[in-house]
């Protein structure tokens, strides 16, 4: 039995179409990202599977259940952790949390051992107001209120947006050790880099899943040379890449530029030094022209197409 | 006769700032060029907000001097918010109005006339490929994100500062912003900006890192990498983030 199975799934926002006809599988003891942008129709996806809202069209189910006929079980047997903050930001850290484990019947101790590497971390702070934690600590304070029941199945709604990297990476590992319980964790991110942390990933844009494998296969899918263009003067040499006669895509990438060539059948190393060539002739003698390594966030690039426009 | 010296568009010495008995932001001395795209990076709650705040004439410091566009943060701050511009990832546009709404909104605040206003909004929404009569509330963010850029520079600031602003916005946004931004930066505006995406750390001129109020790292990305032996500035924001990876675990 899948953990989540989505047929079809489709909702609409009065003109706005959220989630567009999906359909996926998730396998219990998953670790699976959503990742993509603001607007995706990640959060309306994770509200339909915790019984929050209801689909137009298509169906849900969650640990077996279905998410609009059995939504009273299934609350039950879910955690979930909203994008936005939703504790008692009057109440201390160690109140949510018997606040939390109070309405689902639970206790603080008798889950202990589960929120038990979470909650070591915030233990110093469990007197201070819930409001007055730092990001990091309000998300891993969340994320025990999520757990605190046991739940079969843990929806993460962008656990890490506005979060800085280092937090960001200390969140992950704890995301590792739970997967390592056999939980189900289904998490989504608008972060790429964050997409090899999972076991499997779907992109996800304008309520369309743009693709669903391993981070590793999803990235090598991209099916094209990539260049990477080292040089000084970056965006003098963005412009001149753009209007190389050969280029299909030109964009800046970390501290390099990504660069794809528009033809097909010439080999990488043709390419490369044909660029070189080019770039000597326009003025950039010192550029550095290397094939690489497609990373997720380049195949997301080439199957989002053109960037939305207004609505 | 000596070439003068190019003018700093933010000059900071050893910039203080206390809550009580918490000091957020730590002696703090670095200059920003004018037309340089600076990246003001650190973890949440290391006192970047503080700092921002702090040049933005916003907060008076506690101890040390800043000058901001050539003005004083302590006795200039009125002089700063006009010469400078601002955006943040939060609220950046009014989402009832349209677009030439909002235009000529901020161009009233900053008191500039019909004419400027009509011709920097004909000019803007042509590289934007943006219509005057959409509702702000009827654009992406990363459209919204872009426009608010461009409003924020409405005025011709010398400085602008730009907080999280490609936060959530889909790759392919998020890298045309940073062209709008390089672009500014090439007609002589310098840009000040945060971020949590450390892949744009790298396209700043030069970047800090702040911990613990202070500023640990400073320079260029190539410099940096090299000084402190990393691959990446992700892999250097960890490490002084975070000195006690490996040991605490």
């Amino acid at each position: 039995m899948n953990a989540v199975t989505v047929e079809g799934l489709t909702k609409r926002f009065e003109s706005v179409v959220a989630l567009d006809a999906i359909s996926l599988e998730i396998a219990p003891g998953e670790l699976f990202g959503f990742i993509g942008p603001d607007g995706a129709g990640k959060t309306t996806l994770f509200r339909i599977l915790v019984t929050l809202i209801v689909p137009d069209a298509g169906r849900a189910t969650v640990l077996g259940r279905d998410v609009v006929a059995d939504l009273w079980e299934l609350r039950r047997r879910v955690g979930y952790m909203p994008g936005r903050f939703s504790l008692y930001p009057d109440l201390s850290v160690e109140e949510n949390l018997r606040f939390f484990a109070s309405v689902f019947g639970a206790t603080v101790e008798k889950q202990y051992d589960l929120i038990a590497p979470i909650y070591e971390q915030l233990a110093p702070f469990k007197d201070r107001r819930a409001g007055a934690l730092s990001g990091g600590m309000k998300q891993k304070l969340a994320l025990c209120c999520a757990l605190v029941h046991r739940p079969e199945i843990l929806f993460l709604d962008e656990p890490t947006t506005g979060v800085d990297a280092v937090s960001r990476r200390e969140f992950w590992e704890l995301l590792d050790r739970l997967e390592h319980t056999g939980l189900t964790i289904v998490v989504s991110t608008p972060y790429m880099d964050e997409a090899d942390r999972c076991g499997r990933v779907a992109l996800i844009q304008r309520g369309r899943l743009l693709g669903i494998d391993t981070p590793d296969r999803i990235a090598a899918s991209f099916g094209r040379p990539l260049f990477t263009v080292r040089g000084v003067e970056r965006y003098q040499l963005l412009l001149a890449a753009r209007g190389y006669a050969n280029a299909a895509t030109v964009f800046p990438f970390g501290d390099v530029l990504h660069y794809t060539d528009r033809r097909d059948g010439v080999a990488p190393a043709q390419i490369a030094r044909e660029l070189r060539d080019y770039f000597a002739t326009s003025g950039f003698p010192d550029v550095t022209v290397e094939e690489t390594r497609p990373t997720i966030e380049d195949t997301f690039m080439a199957r989002m197409g053109e960037p939305e426009r207004a609505a | 006769m000596t070439a003068p010296e190019r003018e700093h568009a933010i000059e900071a010495r050893e910039l203080t700032r206390r809550f009580g008995t918490f000091t957020a932001v730590d002696h703090i001395t670095f200059d920003v060029a004018a037309g340089e795209v600076f990246g003001f990076l650190g973890a949440n709650g290391a006192g970047k907000t503080t700092a921002i705040r702090i040049l933005t004439g916003l907060l008076a410091p506690s101890a040390g001097s800043a000058r901001v566009a050539g003005h004083d943060v302590y006795t200039e701050s009125e002089w700063i918010k006009r010469r400078i511009g601002y955006m943040s990832q939060k609220f950046s546009l009014y989402e009832d109005l349209t677009v030439g709404e909002n235009i000529r909104l901020y161009g009233g605040i900053y008191d500039l006339s019909r004419e400027v206003v009509r011709e920097r909004t004909t000019r803007m929404l042509a590289r934007l490929d943006l219509d005057a009569s959409t509702r702000v509330h009827a654009l992406p963010l990363g459209w919204r994100q872009k426009l608010a850029f461009l409003v924020a520079l409405l005025h011709e600031p010398s400085i602008v500062f730009l907080d999280e602003p490609t936060s959530g916005v889909d790759p392919i946004t998020r890298r045309q912003f940073w062209e709008l931004i390089y672009e500014a930066a090439a007609r002589g505006t310098t840009v000040f900006v945060t971020t949590h995406y450390m892949d744009e750390a790298e396209y700043c001129d030069r970047i800090s890192i702040m911990v613990a109020g202070r500023i640990e790292a400073l320079g260029t990305p190539a410099d940096l990498r090299s000084q402190f032996d990393v691959a990446s500035i992700d892999e250097l924001f960890v490490r002084l983030a975070r000195p006690t990876t490996g040991a605490a675990g």
